[in-house]
């Protein structure tokens, strides 16, 4: 151990070598474990064509390794639906699974009016009692079902089947279509999230995505006013992100049809095949719909990223340059302008107390490698990084999809099978306008993952173990760590500030320029907290012994 | 409005829940399991399962919590979790090294039926708990009860696995403190140290999930009941277990299993709950109350006394579970206000009997529902409206569309800290208990008032 030890050698990080480290990382495991993590730690290597090692993710958790992933039934109800405000959602299991996920993601939410329907602060669970477990839950689905309705009359209700749900065989789908019909002005859907699906919450989104995709987009065929009309697809307005990317939108006269589903409701679903472009923020949990909707309605969609404000203002033109509209150029161009001078004056000024420090981030399907744009701009650098949930493609970049190998557990997750609508498909780019758009730099479909852009030597780690988590910080001591709520007190017990990048701690936002500013503000006052040198008390510091009652 | 869709007029519902007061049972398991030394709790079951319960405990305490899991996927849950659960006590006890697993079920384990005293011997059997190390289970499915029940689930295994007795009595009196806040559990121990009596308490939360900080990290914290007291409270004099739903299953198997006699009480929150605690200490281990504690009463009496009038006759709602109501109903009552919506989730006949019984000569009607869920406590309130709420974080919501004081109390508390920190239990709970209902009242109070009325000596 004391050979990788910067703290105790005084040696720069940059000695640190990242292959011994791995060794380090691995050497407690049992052996059928440490093979297994071999190949979910890699030390980064970027070729001159941005090609990156492979690496093994997506894949079980092992029994007993503490890990920071959660369930299907969390990614499906808790992130992807969680965030919409006008359906119902009807949890059908025991209690804790509805509320564990009542409220607890700082998803915020801007009903357009008093009278508007907004059941976001509400938590409706069937309350499984082993009745039920014995007998059978559809009759109380059914039932719950109806007291929902006759108290709300809402648009939507969605139910979300928990673990035993799938045991004893409650057909929740059956349930959602009998009851649609009987209800008759209220659209009931289900979702089969039992949270032992897939290998992490990243099956939970895919059936979320697939849900919405099936029942409700498509569904209202209104077109709305507006020049350049887009969606936004895996923003889950946490602490107010999408309020701040909202606002840049209006601000360049862009016309957003739906966001999914940050901010969102139901009736911008049912209406979201109307936009002309699909913008990716989270790839991971959300990239299949933008394809979907690519091939049933002919929405062509490019990767952005608003987490950064050199990102912001890069996605912000290569939006502009997708409708190849001058004004629209121009108006960016202005916002940008606008914008730049409070994020550079903050920049500057964190960057001066920041430079130089190093940062970790295992968070997400996306954040770990969105955030670190940020990092930089204040000089900090990522040493080590990776996601919780995420695929191949989101480390490696697109480029790896076809090599990708589905496995058993991929494949109990339904892929929807879908093909152009004959009466919605409607190409927005002709052959000679994606020709176009790529001689102008602007990738259709296009994303390089998070490797390509970490230094070479960098630690890549999938899934990391609390195991892992407490050994890199014995030998990096590392400036700030990000990951989530459950990781955030054992890192900050060992003196290291840790930054929730789920939920955003209580801060946010941190999209967009505004929220630039916010996050630099908050790196600043974390890694140069006072707190952090008061851990001994002056006579853990000078323990010598003094004299009794002695003063001089 | 937040709650926007709330009616006034209540419509029975049989089957939907809504705003629940209460949740499922492994949480509390595995509050439970923290609180002996050295023990990292597992989830049997999907990893879902643990990720929620970690994350919920976390933002309640702003504290490591450590556990591990199962991770069943469809074919564990089709075939069963033995391997999974097998292969987790082996790398549990090869990489974290705890000196006991406290193994909790699931609804998936518990619907499929798995048999967790037989995998703990196919581990033993196989070699995969080191010498002098335990693994001990609770079975907590969460379609029966609440946290209350996984708490009280696990308690009760403590006993069940470690509790012996060496065949003497010895002068010495177990503590079970109910689903409490750390800092409660050591208020708890403060007092039997106050009153001169020797104690064994489990679970012991306090130092565990209110640890210092310190700049080194430890999985296992210094706190918690070790495994060698557990093992002596099968031979103590007596228990003495406060909250009959968290802690009385736990007490009745010690005096089946060791014959250890039980007295079993009320939390001890506020003062006629803890005069009692202190009382039957007294008898059982036969001392004297010293003059500290006598000052500690006195001085709660004197502040009911002196602040009397801003309490009397004003209506409270309570949302939280049995245990904490029952006490704090009464203590409301003592203080001439009026309790008068009352809700937990955890199910139970004998919960709307005690509270009807402490509420009886309230001079207004006193609604109480067991089953209840907090959309009903707001629908209630709707019709009837209240001077202050009391209750978890949820509460909040109800509050501000209500415009309605709220003062925390209970689990969980995700937006403000001191819970676990400064005691509600004991004389100087219930001084603390005070401080923050007077506050809540008077701040209401100064914010509301008219100009020439608004006072500077209260």
């Amino acid at each position: 151990m004391a050979t990788v030890n910067a703290e105790e050698l005084g040696a720069p990080v940059i000695d640190i070598n990242a292959e011994e480290v791995k060794k380090e990382l691995l050497s407690k495991y049992p052996t059928k474990v440490a093979r297994k993590r071999a190949k979910q730690i890699v030390v980064n290597e970027v070729a001159p064509d941005g090609a990156v090692p492979e690496i093994a993710v997506n894949v079980r958790t092992i029994p007993g390794i503490i890990s920071q992933r959660g369930c299907t039934y969390a990614g499906c109800k808790g992130v992807v639906l969680g965030p919409t405000r006008d359906i119902v959602n009807i949890t059908h299991g025991p209690i804790g699974c509805g509320f564990y996920s009542w409220l607890t993601r700082r998803n915020q939410t801007k009903p357009p009016g008093p009278e508007a329907h907004n059941f976001m602060t509400y938590c409706f669970s069937t309350d499984m009692q082993d009745e039920q477990i014995i007998f059978g839950g559809e009759k109380k689905l059914r039932q719950a079902i109806q007291e929902a309705y006759d108290l709300f009359h809402p648009k939507a209700i969605g139910l979300f089947a928990t673990c035993p749900v799938g045991l004893i065989g409650d057909d929740v789908h059956a349930v959602a279509r009998e009851m649609k019909e009987k209800l008759g002005d209220c659209n009931v859907f289900a979702f089969s999230c039992e949270g032992y699906k897939g290998v992490s919450q990243s099956a939970g989104h895919h059936i979320a995505n697939n849900g919405i995709f099936t029942h409700v987009v498509g569904l209202d065929d209104t077109v709305k006013e507006g020049e350049f009309k887009i969606n936004m697809l895996g923003e889950y307005n946490i602490g107010g992100d999408a309020f701040e990317i909202e606002r840049l939108f209006d601000d360049i006269g862009v016309t957003l049809i739906s966001t999914f589903s940050g901010n969102s409701s139901y009736e911008y679903f049912a209406n979201s095949h109307t936009a002309d472009l699909n913008l990716i923020m989270c790839h991971r949990s959300i990239n299949y719909v933008a394809e979907m909707m690519e091939t049933k309605f002919g929405i062509p969609w490019i990767k952005v990223n608003f987490i950064g404000a050199g990102a912001t203002a890069k996605s912000l033109r290569k939006i502009a340059g997708y409708f190849e509209n001058k004004e629209l150029s121009a108006l960016v161009e202005e916002v940008i302008a606008r914008e730049m001078p409070a994020v550079e004056k903050v920049r500057e000024e964190v960057k001066a107390n920041c430079e130089g420090k190093r940062a970790m981030l295992f968070v997400g399907g996306s954040r770990a490698h969105h955030y670190q744009e940020l990092f930089q701009e204040i000089g900090m650098e990522t040493i080590a990084a990776g996601y919780e949930f995420a695929h191949r493609d989101d480390y490696e970049g697109r480029r790896v999809l076809p090599s990708i190998k589905v496995d058993a557990d991929s494949r109990n997750i339904e892929e929807l099978h879908v093909e152009p609508d004959p009466e919605r498909y409607r190409p927005r780019l002709a052959p000679e306008g994606i020709e176009r758009l790529a001689k102008a730099g602007i990738e259709l479909s296009g994303y390089e993952g998070m490797m390509a852009e970490m230094a070479s030597g960098s630690l890549i780690i999938d899934d990391i173990s609390q195991f892992e988590t407490e050994k890199l910080i014995e030998i990096y001591r590392p400036d700030i760590i990000c990951a989530g709520i459950k990781e955030k007190y054992a890192i900050q017990k060992s003196g290291v500030p840790m930054k929730q990048l789920h939920s955003y701690d209580s801060g946010g936002p941190y999209a967009g320029f505004k929220g630039a500013i916010n996050f630099y503000r908050e790196i600043d006052r974390m890694v140069n907290s006072k707190v952090w040198k008061y851990l001994k008390a002056p006579w853990q510091e000078h323990p010598e012994l003094a004299a009794k009652y002695v003063w001089e | 409005m937040l709650l926007r869709h709330t009616p006034k007029e209540v419509k029975e519902r049989t089957a939907l829940t809504i705003n629940p007061a209460k949740t499922c049972q492994p949480i509390g398991a595995m509050y439970a399991a923290l609180g002996i030394h050295g023990c990292l709790p597992h989830s049997h079951g999907s990893q879902g399962c643990y990720a929620y319960h970690r994350s919920t405990l976390t933002r309640h305490y702003k504290e490591p919590v450590m556990a591990a899991t199962s991770s069943f996927t469809e074919g564990a849950s089709v075939f069963g979790g033995q391997a999974n659960l097998l292969q987790a006590i082996n790398n549990i006890f090869s990489v974290y090294e705890p000196e006991v697993i406290a193994v909790h079920t699931t609804c998936l384990s518990e619907t499929i039926g798995d048999d967790i005293p037989q995998i703990i011997a196919k581990a033993r059997d196989e070699g995969k708990i080191p010498p002098g190390r335990h693994v001990i289970h609770a079975n907590t499915p969460s379609y029966v009860g609440s946290h209350v029940t996984g708490f009280a689930n696990m308690v009760k295994g403590m006993v069940d696995y470690l509790a012996k007795s060496n065949g003497h009595k010895e002068n010495r009196v177990n503590l079970i403190p109910g689903y409490v806040e750390p800092c409660d559990m050591e208020e708890i121990k403060r007092l039997a140290g106050e009153l001169g009596v020797p104690h064994i308490m489990f679970p012991d939360t306090s130092n565990v999930l209110n640890a210092p900080q310190t700049g080194r990290y430890h999985m296992f914290p210094p706190g918690g009941v070790t495994v060698e007291e557990l093992a002596l409270a099968g031979s103590s004099v007596g228990t003495v277990a406060l909250g009959r739903m968290a802690s009385g299953p736990a007490a009745r198997a010690l005096d089946t299993k060791c014959k250890v006699p039980c007295e079993i009480l009320d939390l001890p929150i506020g003062l006629k709950a803890t005069d009692a605690f202190i009382d039957t200490l007294r008898q059982i281990a036969g001392v004297t109350v010293p003059d500290s504690i006598n000052i500690e009463r006195g001085r709660l009496v004197d502040v009911i006394t002196d602040m009397h009038q801003y309490f009397f006759g004003r209506k409270v709602a309570l949302a939280g579970d049995p245990d904490q109501l029952i006490s704090l109903t009464q203590f409301l009552v003592d203080l001439d206000m009026w309790p008068i919506h009352i809700v937990t989730g955890t199910p139970g006949k004998k919960f709307e009997t005690r509270i009807k019984e402490i509420t009886k000569d309230v001079p207004h009607p006193v609604n109480v529902r067991a089953t209840g869920d907090m959309f009903l406590l707001h629908q209630w309130l709707k019709s009837e409206p209240v001077d202050l709420l009391m209750g978890n974080t949820y509460l909040k919501y109800i509050a501000r569309d209500e415009d309605i004081p709220l003062v925390r109390f209970g689990f969980p508390i995700l937006d403000r800290v001191g819970h676990s920190y400064f005691p509600t239990v004991g004389y100087r709970g219930g001084l603390r208990l005070l401080e923050k209902i007077l506050d809540a009242i008077l701040d209401r109070q100064d914010r509301d008032a008219p100009e020439e009325s608004f006072e500077l000596v209260m």
